[in-house]
């Protein structure tokens, strides 16, 4: 099977148009010496049906969070996500369309885009938002880029609460740029901000925390804050989760100067990973927008004076920069950007509150419960949003294995990250009373 | 008529969500976090399920997809998005898993993954994949990264990247976040590099030349083997940037043209929707002495078991939190295994003949700035047009009131007026003929009646947007 509607007559039509016998000679500016002289080793193609089959054997191969109940965050989030948005992302006109480059024929895009970008701004509390970079660890990276040109020193100083996969994302777009790295370690699940202040200097170009951090706590922003504001050229990077912002006082309120984060939770399946999308908004202050990597769409006027959209602001973009542009970024997550743009309106005014509350709320019943059994201890028991570090005197595999075996998804088991020890338990809104119970239960039996 | 914004949809009080009942006792988390911890206000909007709905149908309806008709994009590939594709990246057992997640419970996923990357790597002739980078761009930083790890670990050191004039803008953009110093060189008369001035170019601080072949004109560098080998000599790496994979699939494979780093953009080849400007997926394949520095993990089997492989101490490191973007892998999975090692071949064919037909058909009434064969994309120039008055942008609107997409114009930079046009393999006789005549219809336009050209787009959602404007006094956001 294939997508070619050409027959073989009809091929043989353009064939005598182009003015050539055979296809093969079109294929002759191809050096012989190179040509592939051999058919390519991959298996004949399925039908339809085939395909589907063959699909199904590879699915049953997986344990899908269908079968499981799951207390596994840390980054992707299994919250409630509305049947609608799958209908309407499922729009030809938005899933195969392209970047709107042609702005006329994408206003549908363009609209969207401008919609996301206001909600990110209400959410985050900031003025100025992109339409979506990579994912939250390439945002993380773009972002501590972006505040280093800006603040023209190289010093990066990243709380050891921010998730390990996007401090080392950031590394990794950071060397070749000379950015110095300087890890903040950790005072109980908070970043240690003695040691912050320690390392602060006049060199230093950013702080980067988490809101909450990888354990779920909140830091202490009002004093981070402050250590910000003895140095003129610090800046403050927030990566913030934007369920918890439903919520939680936006990031603006301490003087952020950069707010990105994750955005799968805001309506996107968990897909193991990806595709997700990385947010980023900062403030109005031409520094900053100079700056800024990725696309942005604004409003303006038709010829006949009424209102539509366009990408703007490119000259900071590398179709137009190349080499000096603010980031190499082209494709971002723009589908993804849609979903979140339908999740935020669908929820809304209350229900995105309602839904971070509830995450809150259940988050605690559990952490509660699981603090006062004898072999486990949570960690932050005192300062956790909806994510909660347990430490337990049992090895923590064989936990989670007993666990799995009885159909729950325990939480993330912190050894892979080489840094803590213990599980990392997320709940969101999903989870009801009787299950928290039943988790609580077999950790008691244990 | 515009569309409101979807706050001008607002009713104090109105829903469009629902949740259960909280069953749990609740905790005062005024309390617990302090009052200066919790937001006073959420200004979004306050709307029905209906108004959501409506509204983005309505918005939907403004926009133009592959389904809607010919993409000619050039180097865009935009083709055909199988439906079958999604649905299958819809299955339940292969979205809804969790990153986290043990081996043990995914190894289906894993396993096609594996799948995916051993076809991948059998199409383009490279030994190892990774497929962590999520768009094209990101493929090029990742491959960088990798050339740039790869001459430190060797103790060489090595500051600059040859970029062609012809070039995509990612491609200078990506060496300089890869820490390079840029060196541009221009394309001779016939569209391809020229060698001398290549080797003038190289010296033994170069690292790598980035190349897209056939480049961004169509165009398969003939002198291919000669240009791996002055660079090879000179001790740095040669960069495939994939965008144009289509045109070479079963014929001609960039690993045995030399090539040591690649990616493919599997949202342009492969089939997978681009979603209005993503997600993508820009895996990168490398020959097998990089293979230390790709970024981690990387996926291996032992026996029938498959794993992400950790322990890599030369690694770049990770420029994904995650694996990439797996719900693109399931798509591109899908299409290769419905097309098969033929079915690729036989896209690659049509693809070249849809667009040589085209540039046959066209080349008369616009001025084809380069003879050479071309493979599945063509650059035309409207210089002819431009003289009687309209230029690229205004004939590419007025394509627009024929109700069909324009191609990429102004783009790549050697050409003046430039209009780059990729049909794909999957349009058929009819669409290009339509698509031919449309432009044939508007250049007579030009001559007898420019003004309709120079005012286009006439029947579109809006009229020609004032770009000016938009960016001197700048609205992003409904505040």
């Amino acid at each position: 099977m294939d997508y070619v509607s050409n027959t073989k007559q009809e091929r043989e039509y353009m064939l005598k148009e182009i003015g050539v016998e055979a296809v093969e000679e079109i294929f002759d500016s191809i050096p012989e010496e190179i040509k592939l002289k051999r058919e390519l080793e991959i298996d004949e193609g399925m039908s339809e049906l085939e395909l589907k089959e063959h699909m199904k054997e590879i699915a049953a191969e997986n344990t899908s969070l269908e079968e499981y109940t799951s207390y596994l965050g840390a980054g992707a989030y299994d919250h409630y996500i509305p049947g609608i948005i799958d209908h309407l992302i499922s729009r030809q006109e938005y899933y195969t369309a392209y970047t709107p480059y042609q702005a006329e024929l994408s206003q549908g895009t363009l609209q969207v885009i401008y919609e996301y970008q206001s909600m990110i701004c209400e959410l985050t509390g900031m003025d100025i938002s992109n339409s979506s970079l990579l994912d939250g660890g390439s945002a993380v990276a773009e972002a501590v880029l972006m505040a280093a040109r800006i603040s023209r020193n190289n010093k990066v100083l990243m709380s050891s609460a921010l998730h390990p996969s996007y401090r080392e994302v950031a590394k990794t777009y950071g060397v070749p740029k000379d950015l110095d790295f300087v890890e903040i370690g950790l005072d109980g699940s908070n970043t240690d901000l003695e040691e912050l202040e320690d390392n602060l200097d006049n060199d230093t170009a950013v702080i980067v925390v988490q809101y909450p951090n990888f354990y779920g706590s909140i830091e202490d922003m009002e004093k981070i804050q402050k250590l910000k504001e003895e140095y003129k050229k610090v800046l403050l990077l927030v990566v913030a989760n934007p369920i918890a912002l439903g919520t939680l006082a936006p990031p603006s309120k301490f003087g952020a100067d950069i707010v990105v984060g994750e955005g799968q939770s805001l309506g996107n399946t968990l897909y193991y990973g990806g595709p997700y999308l990385g947010f980023m908004a900062t403030t109005d202050n031409r520094k900053f927008i100079r700056q800024l990597p990725g696309r942005i769409a604004g409003a303006t006027e038709d010829a006949d004076g009424d209102r539509g959209y366009v990408l703007t602001l490119q000259t900071r973009e590398q179709h137009i920069r190349r080499e000096k542009a603010t980031s190499n970024i082209c494709t971002n997550e723009a589908l993804n950007a849609t979903i979140s743009t339908i999740y935020m309106a669908t929820m809304g005014k209350k229900g995105l509150k309602e839904v971070a509350e509830q995450s809150y709320q259940k988050a605690h019943y559990l952490a509660e419960k699981i603090d006062e059994l004898d072999n486990f201890d949570v960690v932050n028991i005192d300062n956790f949003f909806h994510e909660f570090w347990v430490k337990t005197k049992h090895p923590v595999a064989k936990v989670l294995n007993e666990l799995k075996e009885n159909k729950i998804l325990g939480g993330l088991d912190l050894a892979r990250f080489e840094e803590e020890k213990g599980i990392l338990l997320s709940v969101t809104e999903k989870r009801d009373k009787t299950e928290l119970d039943k988790l609580v239960e077999l950790l008691e039996a244990m | 008529m515009a569309e409101r914004l979807i706050k001008d949809y607002s009713s104090p009080g109105r829903e469009g969500y629902s949740l259960p009942p909280l069953d749990v006792p609740e905790v005062d988390m005024n309390e617990q976090l302090g009052t200066n911890y919790l937001r006073e206000d959420l200004d979004f909007p306050e709307v029905s399920e209906v108004d959501v709905v409506r509204h983005y149908t309505a918005l939907s309806e403004k926009n133009y997809g592959v389904d809607s008709g010919i993409y000619p994009l050039g180097s865009c590939t935009m083709k055909y998005n199988p439906k079958r594709n999604e649905d299958i990246a819809r299955m339940t057992g292969l979205a809804q898993l969790h990153p986290y997640q043990d081996e043990e419970d995914v190894q289906g996923s894993l396993k096609f993954l594996y799948q995916l990357k051993q076809d991948l790597a059998e199409v383009s002739g490279m030994d190892e994949m990774t497929l962590q980078p999520a768009s094209g761009a990101h493929g090029e930083l990742t491959g960088l990264l990798i050339i740039r790890k790869y001459f430190e670990d060797k103790g060489i050191e090595k500051s600059k990247v040859i970029v062609p004039d012809s070039a995509h803008g990612t491609n200078p953009a990506s060496a300089n976040m890869a820490g390079f110093e840029i060196v541009e060189i221009d394309s001779n008369e016939e569209g391809m590099i020229d060698v001398e001035d290549l080797k003038e170019a190289v010296d033994d601080d170069v690292a790598a030349l980035m190349l897209t072949n056939p480049n961004t004109l169509g165009i398969f560098e003939k002198d291919i083997c000669q240009i791996a080998d002055i660079i090879h000599e000179a001790g740095g790496l040669l960069y495939y940037d994939g965008a144009n994979l289509n045109a070479v699939m079963g014929y001609a494979r960039p690993g045995d043209m030399d090539f040591d780093v690649l990616h493919l953009n599997l949202h342009k080849t492969f089939s997978t929707p681009h979603g209005g400007g993503g997600p993508g997926s820009g895996t990168v394949g490398v020959k097998k002495f990089l293979t230390p520095y790709l970024p981690k993990p990387v996926l291996k089997r032992a026996e029938d078991k498959y794993y992400w492989d950790y322990d890599r101490p030369k690694s770049i490191g990770k420029v994904h939190a995650f694996y990439g973007n797996y719900g693109v892998l399931i798509r591109a999975y899908s299409y290769i295994k419905t097309l098969g090692g033929s079915g690729l071949k036989k896209t690659t064919e049509n693809a070249v003949l849809n667009a040589n037909y085209m540039k046959a058909k066209l080349k008369e009434d616009f001025e084809l700035p380069y003879e050479a064969n071309s493979l599945h994309e063509f650059v035309l120039s409207g210089i002819k047009q431009k003289k009687k008055g309209a230029d690229t942008l205004h004939i590419a609107k007025r394509l627009l009131d024929y109700g069909q997409y324009a191609p990429t114009i102004y783009f790549p930079l050697v050409v003046k007026e430039a209009m780059m046009i990729e049909p794909t393999e999957t349009e058929n006789l009819e669409t290009l003929n339509k698509f031919i005549d449309t432009l044939k219809t508007i250049s007579k336009e030009v001559e007898e009646n420019p003004e309709v050209v120079k005012n286009a787009p006439h029947n579109t959602a809006v009229r020609k947007l004032d770009e000016v404007k938009a960016a001197r006094e700048p609205d992003l956001t409904w505040d």
